[in-house]
């Protein structure tokens, strides 16, 4: 477990020899793309850690799950929000068409998608990196959503890979006009040995604006790996919040390219791992041109023996002068057993920049518990008012609607309110 | 107010302690009744804030020999949580800031632990903001702060002030304050003070530690404590105070040196 050989890599690439021929034969939209992606599976090797990308990232746990695919359930006990809101179940793309978008989104037309889709991965020179082109080689469909103009209504986009055994492909296509403004919680759960695999491209027009909560909460048998490749145009703003935990094997890889400078990118990420579990976020965010800006926050909260592995790349390059861009790691240590790897990459050539990285490792600070503690606060509880507000201030930045899916609690394995019980019959 | 029979409510006999193996307090006598305040003066070093943090229950320190009794029980073997929950309360001199933990949260907790304690009914969050308006009037802080995070972005005089809004919340039998006139203006001074003084009562008592005297013009103690080298060197009146004020502290190395050589001689 703790070292992974190339042997378990190829145990990886043989796991993959065996699902390929299980896979429906390529069909629909897509079939160009699934047939070359499982003929370049077999020629691109899966990760190993003699990589330095994969480093800390064991996949070899994967090897175990059964090589089949598996589809999305639809129930996942979706507590509804108090606000009004749009929800797509992914699974069942017949049914997914039949709903109705609030004014302002629409899904995408064939033209739209074999016009755009794939873009934004090639432009990222990602087609052949291996959690992608997994990705292309399963997903049977791609959910394709066209954003002209503001859109008021949130929207939600629910998988939940549920407890059958195997593997689970999303794919998704978001193309926000010039404009336009949306704000989207997708969330993610499994509760089963199975592996989700989830690619997102999104396309950024002139002044557009995404705010995009990722909910993403799994067991210690299941795995995910999450690719959210995005692409950002002048003047708009894209602001990406991840609240992750209880996933045995977690990779998020989210890029974003600023393709003239001159946009926004926000990251902020709270990772949390207990037990044996592992999470590793590999962030890149490269600026094509000047006045960009980046806002980065990636917290991380190790418990048990679990691992957190935190990679930022950031790249500046000569084209991209007056970047101002921030990064910063917290991490919360709170077992001798957890482990932590945290690394700032920053590449900066152009000269008249502002970038600033920095990384704390730490525990629950001394002074800090005493000063509740001699308030009349037990040890255990003001430890926990701590890791609340930790946690929180990720979680306060998460669209208003996710407050229905008990975040903190889910992030802290803590017991959920009852009512997201009662809910979850009519939505089957 | 000094009354003899007064029930005691902290009686420190021979307390000796230490942090990281360096000694700091060489045996504190001092015993406080009810309704009697007491200051407590000495150098910077002198075992001042290692005392109070002692009698709080702060786990860097250790102690080695000696003993604190509170109304009767042992003081020393209970948590920290415990202490304040049956009346013990401190002041910090830096009070922490915890960002991400509303202060009005916070408050509402603290006070419900101590509130359990007593035997009193929990307050739930209508009728605490109700409660904690009241008693912000006695450091005339504004409701504003108990939106923020504990302590965080506060000024100096806010903090304590909000130190002084905690002791009100919770009522302690006996209230230490380390140095909680050091970072405060003279008006936030004489709010302050006028927040202890409100406070304090015939049943309860106040060990108040500083350096000087303006504070003691404010609160005015019926004891007087030099402390020096770990210890208790000199107990007196309020007058005690002014006389340091007029002569400062070098006459504490004469006695300090005269008893060092009384114990060699002794040898």
């Amino acid at each position: 477990m703790v070292h992974a050989t190339i042997a378990d890599s190829k145990k990886l690439d043989q796991w993959c020899n065996h699902l390929i021929p299980d896979l429906d034969p390529p069909s629909g939209m897509l079939a160009a793309f699934q047939a070359s992606a499982r003929s370049q599976l077999s020629s691109i090797p899966a990760p190993h850690r003699q990589l330095e990308d994969w480093r800390f990232c064991d996949l070899s746990p994967l090897a175990n799950l059964k090589p089949q695919q598996i589809r999305a359930v639809r129930q996942s006990a979706a507590p509804y929000p108090d606000t009004d809101v749009t929800r797509l179940f992914l699974g069942d793309q017949k049914d997914l068409k039949q709903q109705k978008l609030p004014q302002g989104l629409s899904f995408c037309s064939d033209e739209d998608i074999q016009a755009h889709f794939n873009d934004v991965v090639k432009h990222h020179g990602v087609s052949e990196h291996w959690p992608v082109a997994l990705n292309q080689a399963i997903a049977p469909d791609v959910i394709g959503l066209r954003v002209n103009g503001m859109v008021q209504k949130p929207l939600e986009i629910i998988c939940d890979a549920g407890s059958a055994e195997g593997v689970l492909a999303i794919r998704v296509l978001l193309i926000l006009e010039e404009n336009a403004e949306l704000e989207l919680l997708h969330v993610h759960l499994s509760s089963g040995a199975n592996l989700s695999s989830a690619v997102v491209e999104a396309k950024l027009a002139t002044n557009s604006t995404l705010h995009y909560g990722f909910l993403a909460f799994g067991s210690d048998e299941s795995a995910l790996i999450n690719h959210l490749a995005s692409e950002q145009e002048r003047s708009s703003t894209l602001s990406v919040v991840t609240a992750s935990s209880g996933w045995g094997v977690l990779r998020n890889e989210p890029l974003a390219v600023q393709c003239r400078g001159d946009a926004h990118t926000q990251f902020r990420a709270l990772q949390f791992v207990r037990n044996h579990q592992l999470a590793d976020t590999h962030s890149s965010v490269r600026f094509n041109g000047p006045n960009g800006t980046l806002d980065q926050l990636h917290k991380t909260v190790a418990d048990g023996s679990g691992r957190s592995v935190f990679n930022g790349v950031v790249q500046v390059p000569r084209a991209a002068q007056q970047t101002n861009a921030g990064q910063l790691s917290r991490s919360l240590l709170m077992s001798d057993k957890a482990r932590i790897d945290t690394k700032p990459e920053l590449e900066i050539v152009a000269d008249d920049v502002k970038c600033t990285h920095g990384a704390t490792v730490s525990r629950i600070q001394e002074d800090q518990l005493f000063y509740l503690q001699s308030r009349g606060i037990g040890a255990e509880q003001s430890a926990q008012l701590l890791l609340r507000a930790f946690c929180d201030e990720i979680l306060s930045e998460l669209p208003a609607v996710a407050e229905a899916w008990s975040p903190l609690e889910r992030v802290l394995d803590l017991p959920r309110a009852t009512n997201e019980q009662h809910q979850s019959s009519p939505v089957q | 107010m000094i009354q003899d029979d007064a029930p005691i409510i902290i009686e420190i006999k021979g307390l000796h302690a230490k942090v990281e193996d360096q000694p700091i307090l060489n045996g504190v006598n001092l015993t406080i009744r009810e309704g009697e305040i007491h200051a407590l003066m000495g150098r910077n070093g002198s075992g001042k804030s290692t005392l109070s943090k002692i009698l709080a229950g702060h786990p860097a320190y250790s102690v080695t020999s000696g003993s604190v009794r509170y109304r009767g029980e042992d003081l020393l073997c209970l948590e920290p949580e415990e202490r304040s929950r049956s009346g013990v309360f401190l002041s910090f001199q830096y009070p922490i800031e915890i960002p991400g933990v509303s202060n009005l949260e916070f408050l509402r907790v603290s006070s419900n632990s101590r509130r359990v304690a007593e035997g009193k009914e929990e307050l739930d969050t209508f009728e605490f903001e109700d409660f904690v308006k009241e008693k912000l009037n006695v450091v005339q802080m504004s409701p504003a702060f108990l939106e923020r995070s504990v302590n965080e972005g506060f000024s100096g005089g806010e903090k304590k002030r909000n130190e002084i809004l905690q002791m009100a919340l919770l009522d302690p039998k006996i209230a230490i304050l380390d140095e909680t006139d050091s970072g405060l203006d003279i008006d936030a001074l004489r709010i302050v003070s006028s927040g202890v003084n409100q406070l304090a009562n015939a049943e309860n008592a106040t060990l108040l530690i500083t350096h000087y005297q303006r504070l003691l013009d404010l609160i005015i103690p019926d004891y007087v404590h030099v402390m020096a080298a770990g210890k208790i060197l000199r107990t007196g009146g309020k007058e005690l105070a002014l006389e340091l004020e007029k002569s400062g502290y070098e006459w504490v190395d004469q006695v300090i040196a005269n008893s060092t050589s009384e114990v060699v001689g002794q040898n």
